[in-house]
């Protein structure tokens, strides 16, 4: 399709000074949450820009309840008790139960997660350091895997890369795990240089000798399948000297014997990450996380450039890279807001999460089912959490020239309109549990609710990012009420409501209106922005 | 194997129709087998036109008899005697002066007036009326779909899965600046396709979405307009038939947004969709104060300037129908949420009343008022409203049975409530003693056997070997029972659902599995 001659911006990473209010706070909490809630806006409103980058950085690391055995019912589970954890106990007869137990305990800490950046952040990290379950086969290692991911969500990211390396999901996934000394397996070492460090661009220049190179250094690590623990097996090691091309300086890498090999894996790393592309590439995807795809040559300059200087001189630590992005002008100039295009998970877990939608508490088993109804609506928009298509991840983050576009199309978006329009009207039910939104509690959430006009003004920055028509508005003032002029008698109808809330009549008089005014905000494109 | 294919493969059952009560009763589905025959009467349309307000009835169609106790009741907004318009054959009643197109269609026997229309324990709330109007509830019943949908769904119970489809390519219902109304409400989703206003009709035949910010925003907002557009097979049906017929009257005025509405109407039946309601609106009824133009003479003013549009609207539109050759096919109806109150107020207007007339349009109908002019008390108060004469379920009945050929049985069944057709139309349903009703149309997942049934209903289904659930609800919306709910390997299964406890009347199924939901309606009788 045409690309509009928009002029993009010149704003760099300068501290953002200007004015810092609602639209501010909606555009940030967007980009780092999984859908808004109502109150952590409210919450925000209290706050400065800088308290509220530090409190979304504040990061709490101590890891979450891990998930459980939700599924003896269907499968009885010889050694681990319904309700408890199946994290480090290895059953292959369960994987399946355990795996599926596994994606929905991810998606409650989506729907649940805190103020911070936390979730988004494993999500990026999930999508850059890809793997998927369906290929290494094991809900331990996906559990493991992801834990890493969130025990370094902002840390340090020359340590996470080592890290992964020898996590047994990735080991697994590009054969690392099998990688011997008498036939090198380069499919790590490409995709270590190619994907997760360097990048593919101009200045990326690791040859093929570079790829074999680094794969002889990644001989030897194997892991033990029954506790899951990695460790070095030395005769399996190559331990000649490893060269490298001209990119890299023509840097050797000492082989060494026995246990000691295990640490050509560091000098490997230090020699990736001397190169200043490895930084360049990251802050580009860290910009196309959050921000948006296009990177022209002036953002290029104000705003890869000196975010990758930000993160080498920090030695790789991510927060501070974050930190400068989140308070720069460029971050909050108004020609950047409102452009991203909802990720499937953005955008259901986003149902959930906008309008509050009540989870049962105390019966796990439901709760993980209801769970599962979020998850397999996102994976059947294409985002599967834990299988990305590719090594790659998904290709809204990387495919020219659609990129983000890609979630978008005429067989997602008719399936997400079918989601949000169920999930407003009839819901689903499971065990005679509905898991619906519940329109009375979340407008009662607006102070403005009795008055169509300035309700409509309140509530529309939350759902939407780009302003409607007056004409539109309008529109939307008709549909609370059902073609009347007068304003009043949507005030009357919500007071009548608001004074006696078990009244059936007066719940159904004033639900079905807003029933009728979201599911219509939602169905509108602008719902798909964020 | 696609799931679709599954379904069209899947062996009926042997079933044939069974009697119960001596009396046959109809086959659901695709499943059961393909004896049923096609509904033969797939080309009846209705237009609904909504009046938003509540039109004053008291001054559209006047008692002439009773002059001296209208004028004392309401002497601000009385219309002068001598400018009522009379109606041929109806010596005690006329119409409204600013309606004289409307006079001519009654007077061309293209018009019936229904007296007094309205229900039991009036609701003056605009919000309440409306919806027990849409949904057909009692006063103080609350349901949640409308009549239009729970009908819609009786004729076409797979939708929307594998819709659009070769038996049925068009949307089933079309509202147009109707204010994403219930009325096209299904028992699950909506029925209808809504085209908010003429304006985006318009846009929608010339790809153009609107104006967007010169912004990264604006960019990716077109985006998902244009995917949103190029999936909605509906709108594409919708723009396609438009584009094969055009308007043929030179009568349609301009400036007349319900003239508007319903010239694009005109022109989608005529390009040849097979939808079956269009639902068109007209705001502006709820005249409290200025409803007349005292100096201009009480016949002029803001209530007249309302019903000349409304008049001149349907003129144009039955005239263009004519043009067309499609004004057999075509029944209209305009209706509001209630009357006006018998006295005037201090405002030089009227407040929220209760009955009120209502009038039935087209080639099909009988000339002539069903009904009599409501009584006009001498010592009319604030408190004085009109009685009902006819409950407006009634209209419904006449037009589910007798225009589009339900039986009473099922006519029963949706409108949820039991009423007779008031025998009104000149329109002929083919005689037959088994009625059956086109659902062969979609994708079945569920349906059930026998329904109607006294005590028990065999419920039959398709799992994709994931999560079923199957919810047995009430006609408003209550949960009565969870029938399925756990994984059901792949494949057609049954299961029996007792309901030798429940009232009889109409209950619904809700299935889903995966992301396929579909509701189907069970009938419960004695």
């Amino acid at each position: 399709m045409a690309r509009t001659n928009t002029s993009r911006t010149t704003s760099g990473l300068n501290a953002y000074s200007g004015s810092w209010g609602e639209a501010e706070i909606l555009h940030l909490l967007k980009r780092v949450h999984f859908g808004v809630k109502v109150e952590d806006v409210n919450y925000f409103k209290t706050k400065t820009l800088n308290q509220t980058i530090s409190e979304i950085l504040a990061i709490d690391y101590s890891p979450p309840a891990p998930p459980i055995n939700n599924y003896n019912d269907a499968f009885n589970d010889p050694v681990i008790a319904p309700g408890q954890t199946w994290v480090g106990n290895y059953n292959s007869l369960l994987n399946g139960v355990r795996m599926a137990s596994f994606k929905r305990w991810w998606t409650g800490e989506l729907i649940n997660h805190d103020r911070t950046v936390r979730e988004k952040m494993v999500m990026f990290w999930h999508n850059h350091f890809a793997t998927q379950t369906d290929v290494y086969n094991w809900p331990n290692y996906a559990y493991d895997h992801t834990a890493l991911l969130r025990a370094n969500a902002a840390k340090n990211f020359k340590a996470l890369t080592k890290l992964v390396t020898l996590d047994p999901a990735m080991l697994i996934y590009l054969n690392g795990d099998k990688n011997s000394k008498t036939a090198p397996d380069e499919n790590y070492s490409r995709e270590l240089q190619e994907l997760f460090t360097l990048g593919k661009g101009p200045n990326s220049n690791y040859t093929e000798s570079d790829v074999i190179e680094g794969a002889k250094i990644l001989t030897g690590w194997r892991i033990n399948r029954s506790t899951g623990a990695v460790y070095f097996d030395a005769t399996k090691h190559d331990t000649t000297n490893k060269t490298f091309s001209s990119f890299y300086n023509n840097t050797t890498i000492n082989g060494q014997t026995g246990a000691n090999g295990a640490e050509e894996l560091d000098d490997l790393l230090d020699m990736i990450f001397n190169q200043e592309e490895v930084s360049m590439h990251f802050a580009r995807k860290l910009y196309r996380w959050f921000v948006y795809y296009d990177i022209d040559e002036t953002t290029e300059e104000n705003v890869i450039l000196p975010l990758a200087a930000i993160l080498r001189s920090n030695n790789y630590e991510v927060k501070p890279v974050l930190e400068a992005l989140f308070k720069s002008e460029h971050f909050f100039d108004t020609a950047n807001r409102g452009a991203l295009l909802k990720s499937p998970v953005d955008f259901t877990v986003g149902l959930c999460r906008i309008f509050d939608i009540k989870f049962p508490n105390t019966d796990y088993v439901l709760k993980y089912d209801l769970w599962n109804i979020i998850n397999y609506t996102a994976a059947i928009q294409q985002q599967d959490i834990g299988d990305p298509p590719s090594v790659a991840g998904w290709p809204a983050y990387y495919q020219i020239p659609l990129f983000h576009e890609i979630w978008i199309n005429s067989d997602t978006l008719p399936n997400r309109n079918k989601i949000s329009d169920v999930l407003i009207t009839y819901g689903y039910t499971v065990r005679g549990t509905k898991l619906t939104i519940n329109v009375l509690d979340y407008a009662a959430k607006f102070t403005s609710v009795a008055y169509p006009g300035a309700f409509i003004d309140e509530i529309l920055p939350h759902l939407h990012t780009v302003e409607v028509s007056q004409d539109q508005k309008d529109y939307m003032r008709s549909i609370l009420l059902s073609g009347q002029v007068e304003d009043h008698y949507w005030t009357d109808a919500w007071n009548l409501y608001k004074n006696d809330p078990n009244n059936t009549t007066y719940q159904t008089v004033v639900g079905l209106r807003l029933i009728q005014l979201i599911k219509y905000l939602m169905n509108l494109a602008e719902f798909q922005l964020s | 194997m696609k799931r679709r294919d599954f379904i069209k493969r899947v062996a009926p059952m042997g079933l044939l129709p069974f009697a119960i009560n001596g009396q046959p009763i109809r086959a659901y589905g695709k499943l059961l087998g393909t004896d049923a025959q096609d509904f033969t009467q797939t080309d009846k349309v209705l237009v609904l036109i909504q009046l938003n307000g509540g039109n004053d009835g008291l001054n559209t169609l006047i008692p002439l008899d009773q002059y001296s106790n209208l004028t004392a009741a309401r002497p601000d907004v009385i219309l002068p005697e001598n400018k009522v318009l009379s109606l041929n054959g109806l010596s005690g009643t006329g119409i409204h002066p600013a309606m004289t197109k409307l006079r001519d269609m009654y007077n061309d026997g293209k018009v019936h007036i229904v007296q007094n229309v309205g229900y039991p324990n009036q609701n003056y709330s605009h919000f309440r009326s409306t919806d027990i109007w849409l949904t057909g509830s009692d006063s103080d019943e609350v349901l949640t779909s409308g009549w239009v949908g729970r009908y819609l769904a009786e004729e076409w119970p797979n939708y929307p899965e594998g819709f659009p489809n070769d038996d049925m390519e068009d949307p089933l219902a079309i509202q147009i600046g109707s204010l994403v109304s219930p009325v096209c409400q299904g028992p699950a989703v909506n029925m209808g396709l809504a085209i908010s206003n003429p304006t985006n009709f318009y846009q929608l035949l010339s790809g153009d979405f609107g104006e967007t910010p010169d912004t990264w925003a604006g960019k990716e907002l077109s985006y998902v307009r244009t995917v949103a557009h190029q999936s909605n097979e509906y709108a594409l049906r919708a723009k396609a038939a438009a584009e094969k017929a055009s308007n043929l009257s030179t009568k349609y005025p301009n400036g007349n947004s319900l003239a508007n509405q319903l010239k694009i109407v005109a022109q989608l039946i005529a390009g040849g969709l097979k939808t079956r309601v269009y639902v068109v609106t007209q705001g502006g009824f709820d005249t409290h104060a200025n409803q007349v133009d005292a100096t201009g003479g009480n016949e002029t003013g803001y209530h007249a300037s309302l019903l000349q549009r409304v008049s001149e609207a349907v003129d144009a539109f039955q005239d263009d129908l004519e043009l067309l050759k499609i004004d057999d096919r075509v029944l209209g109806m305009t209706f509001s949420e209630f009357g006006r109150r018998v006295v005037s107020n201090g405002s030089i207007g009227t407040d929220h009343g209760s009955a009120a007339p209502l009038f039935l349009f087209g080639s099909k109908v009988k000339s002539g008022m069903t009904g009599k002019n409501p009584v006009i008390p001498s010592n009319a108060s604030v408190n004085t409203n009109l009685p009902m004469e006819i409950d407006f379920r009634s209209i419904y009945s006449t037009i589910l049975q007798d225009w589009f050929c339900l039986n009473k049985e099922v006519s029963d069944s949706v409108l949820l409530h039991n009423f007779d057709s008031l025998g009104i139309l000149n329109s002929s349903c083919e005689a037959s003693s088994v009625k059956q009703v086109q659902s062969k149309a979609g994708d079945a997942y569920i349906m059930n056997y026998p329904n109607p049934f006294a005590n028990a209903t065999t419920i039959r289904y398709y799992s994709d070997g994931g999560l079923v659930n199957i919810n047995i609800i009430d006609s408003r919306g209550r949960f009565i029972e969870q029938v399925v709910s756990s994984q059901i390997p792949l494949g057609t299964h049954e299961t029996v659902f007792d309901a030798s406890r429940l009232s009889p009347g109409t209950y619904y199924c809700q299935y889903q599995n995966g992301m396929v939901g579909q509701t189907k309606s069970l009938l419960k009788v004695r």
